[in-house]
């Protein structure tokens, strides 16, 4: 299969490889895919908890070229969003940004949900650490 | 050294071009129809396949009566399966095979089934070998033929067929083996291995591709197969359709050159081979090797890097012509059925790599190839969160997947 020219960069040079801190509070972590399907990511945002903006994004992903790139893309759209904005990234902005064929649609979708997983991890910390579940824990 | 580096010779081998040059005169001097009963030059191009007959006959133990031209192994395997159970259907209509077979088998069983046939598809053990017991269980009065192929095409995995072929005729049934991997490259005897029908093809063992053969004994039993193709009645009545000279003659010049070779040939591709999983295995670790190493083609390295999708390997060493089992690079999107079948788990079919070394590779490649996909594992393993899991002490086995 013939890869487009941007999936063949992210795959060569990777945007954003890496782990944040994931008990850190103001970070949020999304793993999505199982092994036996041949696809794993992990994506993590770093929130500034002022200002709600995403100041870092980190990923690793096991899998295809397609999903690779897809992640590392999304770790680019990612830094300076707010996390609300960040919520609008779409797999289909993806999957035209690279030029994706439909046999690796799959692959945008898979780092649509990573994002969704870990702005919402950091929602539900965020929520968690409000005073009364403080006091639970 | 030249790039790109071809090591993926059990999908094809390229032709030795000493086969190439016997060829040539076929395709256009000696153009006759070796049908052709009343001249000069049908009787040269049949002298040609008769030749290539003896050649092919001889490199695995058999006599040229017994050898059936074809346009290559799926069609060898169509007519043995369907030609057998056509034939012998009134003697009954249960074929055994096991499910590490080539499509080639296994959709002709499909097809069978459909017809009424039964068939029972043996699993394999974790190491891609058969249970004999399990084999000798499952056959039935009712069952006409056995089809075990000789080698798998994944996994180089040897069956043992003697064995085999002593249980078939112990209890009076036929014995097929798809060989397309073994001939040219380890000694098959169709007597000493007491194999009834076998199917090879030209281009695994740098012959043409559009051109094979099926052996069908003819004694002890004379086996008897029901033509699939209607027409002239060409190879006694099994195979209609004009012989390809060309690819016979450069079937049987491939044939001649294996068997004076072979031998030679498996040493120096054996020594290739472990070179390349020593180096791999050395320098990397949770590196996984499919199908048992003892009963295994010489030429053949099917080997999985845990936490590294195949693919993604695949695109990271592009000079490197090779294959993988993982769903991505499959056209069905499923990893491979045959590993899936040895029980490792689809994980490692999805980070699986086949290697086919051949009669053209040298070591100095063999270098090349071991450097580059040492260093391209690495490099995707840093990108890898389950190899960082691994690395944690997260038993990756215990973790709820969100799958999609």
């Amino acid at each position: 299969m013939a890869y487009s020219d941007k999936v063949l960069d992210h795959y060569k040079n990777p945007r954003n490889v890496g782990s944040l801190d994931k008990s850190s509070p103001d970070v949020g972590t999304g793993m999505v895919g199982a092994p036996e399907c041949g696809d794993v990511m992990k994506l993590q945002v770093k929130v500034n908890p002022e200002t709600g903006v995403i100041e870092d994004a980190k990923f690793k992903t096991f899998g295809c070229g397609s999903a690779i790139a897809s992640s590392s893309l999304a770790t680019e759209w990612l830094k300076g969003r707010t996390v609300d904005q960040a919520l609008h990234i779409k797999n289909t902005d993806i999957v035209n940004e690279l030029s994706l064929p439909p046999v690796k649609i799959h692959c945008s979708v898979l780092a649509e949900d990573a994002i969704k997983a870990a702005i919402g991890d950091y929602k539900n910390k965020r929520n968690a650490a409000k005073p009364e579940a403080v006091a639970v824990s | 050294m030249k790039l790109p580096i071809y090591m993926d010779n059990h999908a094809t081998t390229p032709m030795d071009p000493r086969v190439f040059d016997v060829m040539k005169p076929y395709f256009t001097e000696v153009f006759g129809n070796a049908a052709s009963r009343n001249h000069s030059f049908g009787w040269e191009a049949e002298e040609a396949t008769e030749k290539a007959r003896k050649q092919i006959a001889d490199l695995i133990g058999a006599t040229p009566k017994e050898i059936v031209f074809t346009s290559g192994a799926t069609e060898s395997n169509n007519l043995a399966l369907k030609g057998i159970s056509e034939m012998y259907a009134e003697r009954g209509n249960h074929i055994i095979t096991q499910v590490t077979e080539h499509k080639a088998v296994l959709d002709t069983c499909k097809r069978l089934e459909k017809e009424g046939v039964r068939v029972t598809y043996l699993p394999v053990k974790q190491d891609g070998l058969i249970d004999l017991d399990q084999l000798r269980e499952a056959i039935t009065d009712k069952t006409i033929l056995i089809s075990i192929m000789y080698a798998n095409n994944e996994i180089g995995v040897v069956q043992p067929m003697q064995d085999i072929g002593k249980i078939a005729k112990e209890k009076g049934v036929l014995f097929h083996s798809d060989a397309v991997q073994a001939v040219g490259k380890i000694p098959v005897n169709v007597m000493a291995d007491g194999i009834d029908l076998l199917s090879l093809t030209g281009h695994k063992l740098y012959g043409p591709k559009g051109c094979g053969a099926l052996y069908v004994r003819r004694r002890n039993p004379r086996v008897q197969i029901t033509a699939q193709m209607d027409g002239g009645g060409h190879e006694r009545g099994m195979r209609s359709g004009t012989l390809n000279v060309p690819g016979i003659v450069g079937l049987g010049a491939a044939c001649e050159i294996a068997k004076r070779e072979m031998a030679e040939e498996s040493k120096r591709l054996s020594f290739l081979r472990d070179k390349l999983k020593n180096k791999l295995m050395t320098e990397l670790d949770e590196v996984y090797i499919n199908g048992s190493m003892e009963h295994r083609l010489p030429h053949n390295l099917n080997i999985s890097f845990a936490y590294v999708e195949g693919e993604s390997l695949l695109m990271g060493i592009n000079d490197i012509a090779v294959s993988s089992g993982s769903a991505c690079t499959s056209a069905t999107l499923e990893p491979s059925y045959v590993l899936k079948a040895l029980g490792a788990g689809d994980d490692l079919a999805h980070s699986s790599i086949r290697f086919g070394i051949g009669r053209f590779n040298t070591e100095p490649e063999v270098d090349y190839v071991s450097n580059k996909v040492i260093d391209v594992v690495r490099k995707l393993r840093e990108l890898s969160p389950l190899y960082e899991m691994a690395k944690e002490g997260v038993d990756l086995s215990k973790v709820v997947w969100a799958a999609h």
